[in-house]
């Protein structure tokens, strides 16, 4: 019985040869596998997995009307079977890979994940670990936009929209920020620094909320408002549903943040700390912003608030500190409660569960307020590589948005707009009201 | 014989029982119910959209008496149900006509 496995024996058994025979020899080579690395990954992708189903599946549940239960359910689980197959196939290529047009989208070089063995290595892990994290972003990015247009969008609609929409809006996003294109490069396209020196991401406030929450928009303006809006009342069906849901989120997200670093280590931990000191920040924002303006506190409040914090800190979560946290946390949860409860009802837009209102709004907030906390002074842990002050990060973060809000805004809009021509997105006013669960899928989320 | 019937709010349910078993009464019929008086609705608040919900529920609760022991079964009710806030209820008395236990087959007030 030997306690540590045999490629691990020869592993240090390697190291230490090399390092005492031929110093160079680590360094020369590339780094190996790190087994506490890829543990932790491991564990931030099934985390993330859990975000989606069931986290974000009972959130939206919860809050649509009885008949339409099954309906979200039946939209996020979908969307976590199709994304993945998507991914695999050709998103994980034209994201992560180098291809000829670099600055705007990747190559074609891992297309059906070519090349990606069981030896291939990213960093320190298995690239299949990689790809497959990465997956989980892909997924819950696009199941976050359901909630939009919730209770009205045709099944078959809304497979065509999300398909075509991780193909031309989420993946060249992910690669301008990520994958080396021109936002990771905004800081030296703007001559503010020799390379790179692009807006800080780490773990997807462009790429994923504010992206999810701009093609919400779109949705909801393009769909119209369910029918009866706002004069019908269509309150939550279940609030326990909602709660167990958000509290998923919140656990979950901790692999989507301090998972973002792809390693265990300094970076990792404090992403994981700041993300929580956020979320409760704004948990208690909404919670005593609605005490204060509607006289009572509530279940829904405090759990919509968290969602906007982890919103909010989920691109500085690799550089802010843990005061800043907080402030990004309170500033997220508070403009995201003035936007889903004040100005949207102003407006009259449908944007049945809030999906621009919260994850929209925080993540704008919480993008641009990661250029100000990551300054060093503020306990942050600097700006990007070759970026020396505050208003250049600042300026490059709001850049960074606007593209995001300009390019997924727009095309949203069209492949609405295309899907709309070709199969219809919206359910007849007859099957509107007998539900969707009924209407589309020929069952009942209840029988009692 | 009469029929009371009274109009309470739930949670005083368990009070208006004893009362009414403390004064001898031997069956009462009780019902979930919905409606709205003097109390109207109430407000409900959900990420800024306030619904007004029209009907609240009420338990109703149904005792057959004879004619001497009506005073002291509305008194009872009354004293039970009483929270002095609006919304307490109401209770109606209805003259009963005839009354019938169907496993005996007896009448009247023996039947009560």
């Amino acid at each position: 019985m030997h306690l540590i496995p045999v490629s691990i024996r020869r592993l240090l058994w390697l190291l230490t040869i090399g390092s005492i025979l031929i110093p160079a020899f680590a360094i020369a080579q590339d780094e190996p596998l790190d087994p506490g690395n890829t543990a932790w990954m491991l564990t931030a992708t099934a985390l993330v997995l859990f975000m989606t189903v069931p986290g974000l599946a009972l959130f939206y549940a919860g809050l649509v009307r009885a008949k339409n239960a099954l309906s979200v359910l039946m939209q996020c689980f979908s969307i976590a079977a199709l994304m993945s197959l998507l991914w695999s196939i050709y998103g994980y290529s034209l994201a992560a890979s180098e291809g000829p047009f670099q600055g705007f989208i990747g190559g074609l070089d891992k297309l059906f994940l070519l090349g990606l063995d069981r030896e291939s290595l990213i960093g320190t892990i298995p690239e299949s670990l990689y790809m497959t994290f990465q997956m989980t972003f892909a997924i819950i990015t696009p199941a976050l936009i359901v909630g939009a247009f919730a209770e009205r969008m045709k099944f078959s609609a809304m497979l065509s929209f999300m398909a075509l929409w991780l193909t031309l809006v989420y993946v060249p996003i992910w690669h301008w920020v990520w994958g080396g294109g021109w936002i990771a490069n905004l800081g030296s396209i703007l001559g503010l620094t020799e390379e790179g020196g692009g807006a800080l991401d780490f773990a997807g406030g462009t790429v994923v909320h504010i992206n999810a929450g701009i093609a919400g928009l779109m949705a909801a303006l393009m769909l119209g408002p369910r029918k009866g809006y706002p004069m019908t009342a269509m309150p939550p069906h279940n609030l326990g549903l909602t709660v167990a849901g958000a509290s998923m989120l919140w656990v979950g997200w901790f692999g989507f943040n301090a998972g973002s670093e792809l390693a265990a280590d300094q970076i990792a931990g404090m992403a994981l700390t700041v993300t929580q000191l956020a979320t409760a920040a704004a948990a208690l924002t909404w919670m005593f912003a609605e005490w204060i303006s509607h006289g009572k506190p509530s279940v829904l409040g405090i759990a919509t608030g968290a969602v906007a914090g982890l919103v909010a800190i989920t691109p500085a979560s690799g550089t802010a500190g843990p005061m800043g946290a907080i402030v990004i946390g309170f500033a997220g949860s508070l403009l995201a409660f003035i936007a889903s409860t004040k100005i949207k009802r102003r407006l009259g837009y449908d944007d049945a569960l809030d999906v621009w209102g919260v994850h929209g709004v925080a993540g704008i907030v919480g993008a641009i307020l990661t250029g100000v906390f990551a300054a060093p002074v503020l306990g942050g842990a600097g700006f990007a590589a070759g970026i020396e002050n505050m208003g250049s990060q600042v300026l490059i973060q709001v850049i960074s948005v606007v593209a995001t809000l300009v390019y997924g805004g727009l095309l949203s809009w069209l492949i609405l707009a295309a899907v709309n021509a070709v199969l219809g997105l919206r359910v007849t006013e007859e099957q509107e009201t007998m539900g969707l669960d009924l209407a589309q899928h020929d069952e009942r989320g209840y029988i009692l | 014989m009469k029929l009371v019937s009274a109009i309470i709010k739930p949670f005083k349910l368990d009070d208006v029982r004893e009362a009414l078993a403390d004064l001898g009464v031997s069956g009462i019929t009780v019902t979930e119910v919905k409606g709205f008086g003097r109390q109207k609705g109430h407000t409900e608040l959900y990420r800024g959209a306030e619904y007004v919900v029209d009907f609240l529920p009420k338990v109703k609760v149904e005792v057959a008496v004879e004619d001497g022991l009506v005073d002291a079964v509305i008194e009872a009710i009354t004293k039970a149900a009483r929270t002095g806030k609006i919304g307490d209820g109401k209770i109606f008395v209805f003259d009963l006509a005839h009354v019938v236990r169907i496993r005996t087959g007896e009448t009247g007030a023996d039947a009560l």
